[in-house]
């Protein structure tokens, strides 16, 4: 029957692709779901209960609500100075001509050639009480202690904003290269000056490429472990950090898969409402 | 002194010359078109008198003020682009209504002056929607409206209607002349389009490889070209080489055809140019016996390739509602004296 094959071939298309991610992605989920609904002695181990007492856990404690709104704060600080940087690179780079364009771009992306481990080690040898930023604020006399920004808020907010600028850019680079060049020359004729060029025609065209470049940042910012890991330390805790700290000092699984859990709730939550404004707000404009 | 005036326009790109040495009046209210194969130059010397493209050298003078080192958007002009232009995130009505708030109009003022430019291109009920939401007419209309509303000095129309199909295109270009007439603003058309230009323009500047190669009125154009390059451009043509044999007549393939041989010595190889529709065909007999090779129904016409003595033409007959003759049929050729045009250079 042909119409029965025809009715097939999408799910045998994808079915490699949703095994692939079922395999992956939704067996591990599923599991740390299951794993938060267990308690933990610290005698016994994991018991075999089913219970809602980690959430409990979580969601009553101060010290994991300071987590929480610590990870979600370096999350939207580490988004707007992405915005701040990575639109006004992405439209430079988008005015260059194309020999320089491709070198810049290279620049721009060449950090992603890199591993996010060694970056942050590299910031480390920055921030350290007897690092360059030490030595450089000793030299002009700004300070004469050592000036550390390890385990510090801003050390991480610096470093996190170096590895994930280049996701801006390239998100804000390819929306701006959508717009119709001569939409700036109609607004120019029509006695609009470069900046109200920019203001009014180029940058609300170029803003589906911020608002997703945004939600990708955040993503990652919110979920970021190893920037936060080095940098922050035991003393800067985000919620990544926090679930990794159960799961290998404290050994207590369960209450680590909660922590992992909610952290993914709450992104989802956010991504989606966030992507959901974008839509009500761009989707009548913007093919 | 003409109320907008190019003076020896140059534009070089590198060693690439787009523009060699334009000059040109255009008298106010007059509807000019610049008319040519892409690459001569048209929309070049369009962007300058923009003022999106700096001239290398030559001087543009817009009611006697040098405009040439002028910001575009000091200029104020109205221009139409080929993509419209339209600002995707603005209504109709805002994109309309831009120009006038740039020029600091009162919100209430420069909507309801928005409203009267797009009721003029009869668009009122499509004033909120977004340019996606429009069709290619009136998303053309839009940008015409737009450009309009601002009461520019000169309206510049960088091929507007090549996006448009057929039948669109031909009801926009009598609308477009229509309007232009009424609101008497002088007008610079780019087309390549040489149907376009003949039926709106009061005057076409036919341009090859950045020179000028004719400026004349539509029907002097089409009826008298200054060189095979305009004749073959603007319309079809069927193009006959052959040598003067004695003045009053020039040989072709052995056939002495009478035409005015003017300037052109005995000896002198030249071109003729004769248009398709001034042939005349029939079974009377004359000496010029055809053959059909193609005959092909246009509706308004006929389309017949013949091959003759003069070898091998184009003909078209207007349809009389008789029917037409067929392939393989023979008939005979003839044309008025003047049908004829001789240029000196042999292509």
């Amino acid at each position: 029957m042909p119409t029965k094959n025809f009715n097939k071939t999408p799910y045998a298309l994808t079915a490699p692709g949703v095994l692939f991610f079922t395999a992956l992605l939704g067996a591990p989920v599923v599991m740390t779901f299951v794993l938060s609904l267990h308690s933990y002695d610290f005698t016994t181990g994991i018991q075999s209960d089913w219970t809602l007492a980690n959430y409990a856990d979580v969601l009553g404690d101060s010290y994991f609500h300071k987590i929480f709104a610590r990870t979600f704060g370096l999350g939207l600080l580490v988004t707007a100075i992405c915005v701040l940087i990575g639109v006004p690179e992405a439209y430079v780079l988008s005015r260059l001509s194309s020999r320089w364009r491709s070198i810049f771009l290279l620049v721009v992306l060449g950090p992603l050639l890199i591993s996010v481990v060694v970056r942050t080690l590299g910031w480390a040898l920055l921030f350290g009480g007897n690092g360059i930023l030490t030595m450089i604020a000793q030299a002009l006399g700004f300070s004469d202690e050592p000036v550390s920004l390890m385990f510090t808020f801003t050390g991480m907010t610096i470093a996190l904003v170096h590895v994930l600028v280049p996701f801006m850019v390239i998100s804000v680079w390819a929306s701006l290269q959508k717009i119709d060049p001569q939409s700036e020359d109609a607004a120019l004729s029509l006695g609009a000056s470069k900046f109200t060029v920019l203001r009014r025609i180029t940058l609300p065209q170029a803003m589906p490429g911020i608002l997703s470049g945004s939600i990708i940042v955040f993503a990652l910012t919110a979920s970021a472990f190893a920037t936060p890991a080095i940098i922050g330390g035991r003393r800067m805790k985000v919620v990544a950090t926090a679930a990794y700290d159960e799961y290998l000092s404290t050994l207590n699984w369960p209450l680590g898969a909660t922590i992992a859990v909610l952290l993914l709730l709450a992104n989802i939550v956010i991504i989606v409402s966030f992507n959901k404004l974008i839509e009500r707000r761009y989707a009548k404009v913007f093919e | 002194m003409s109320f907008l005036r190019f003076e020896s326009l140059k534009k070089e790109f590198g060693k690439f010359v787009a523009v060699r040495d334009m000059s040109l009046d255009v008298e106010r209210g007059e509807f000019i078109s610049l008319l040519g194969p892409s690459g001569c130059g048209k929309t070049t010397t369009l962007q300058m008198v923009a003022g999106l493209l700096q001239p290398t050298s030559g001087r543009i003078l817009l009611d006697g003020k040098d405009i040439t080192n002028m910001r575009p958007d000091k200029r104020g002009l109205g221009i139409v682009f080929q993509s419209y232009a339209l600002f995707p995130h603005m209504t109709a009505t805002e994109n309309v209504a831009f120009g006038l708030e740039m020029r600091g109009v009162g919100k209430a003022d420069r909507l309801a002056r928005a409203h009267a430019a797009l009721e003029q291109v009869r668009l009122s009920q499509f004033a909120h929607r977004y340019p996606k939401d429009m069709s290619g007419g009136q998303r053309q209309r839009v940008a015409l409206a737009r450009a309009l509303v601002i009461e520019p000095p000169v309206l510049l129309l960088d091929e507007p209607l090549s996006n448009l199909d057929a039948k669109l295109r031909e009801e926009m270009r009598i609308e477009l002349r229509l309007l232009q007439q009424d609101i008497g603003v002088t007008t610079i058309l780019v087309t390549h389009d040489q149907e376009e230009a003949l039926s709106m323009s009061d005057r076409i500047v036919v341009m090859q490889q950045g020179d000028v190669a004719q400026i004349a009125a539509p029907l002097d154009l089409y009826e008298r070209p200054t060189n095979t390059f305009v004749s073959d451009f603007v319309g079809t043509t069927n193009l006959l080489t052959g040598q003067v044999s004695q003045p009053g007549k020039v040989s072709v393939k052995g056939t002495d055809i009478d035409v005015d041989t003017a300037s052109a010595g005995v000896g002198a190889h030249v071109t003729l140019s004769i248009r398709p529709e001034k042939f005349r065909l029939s079974d009377e007999k004359s000496n010029q016996e055809v053959r059909i090779d193609a005959a092909i129904f246009l509706g308004s016409s006929w389309l017949y390739r013949v091959t003759g003595q003069l070898g091998e033409l184009f003909i078209t007959q207007p349809n009389t509602g008789a029917a037409g003759y067929a392939k393989g049929d023979t008939a005979f050729l003839d044309w008025p004296k003047g049908a004829l045009t001789l240029f000196e250079d042999a292509v």
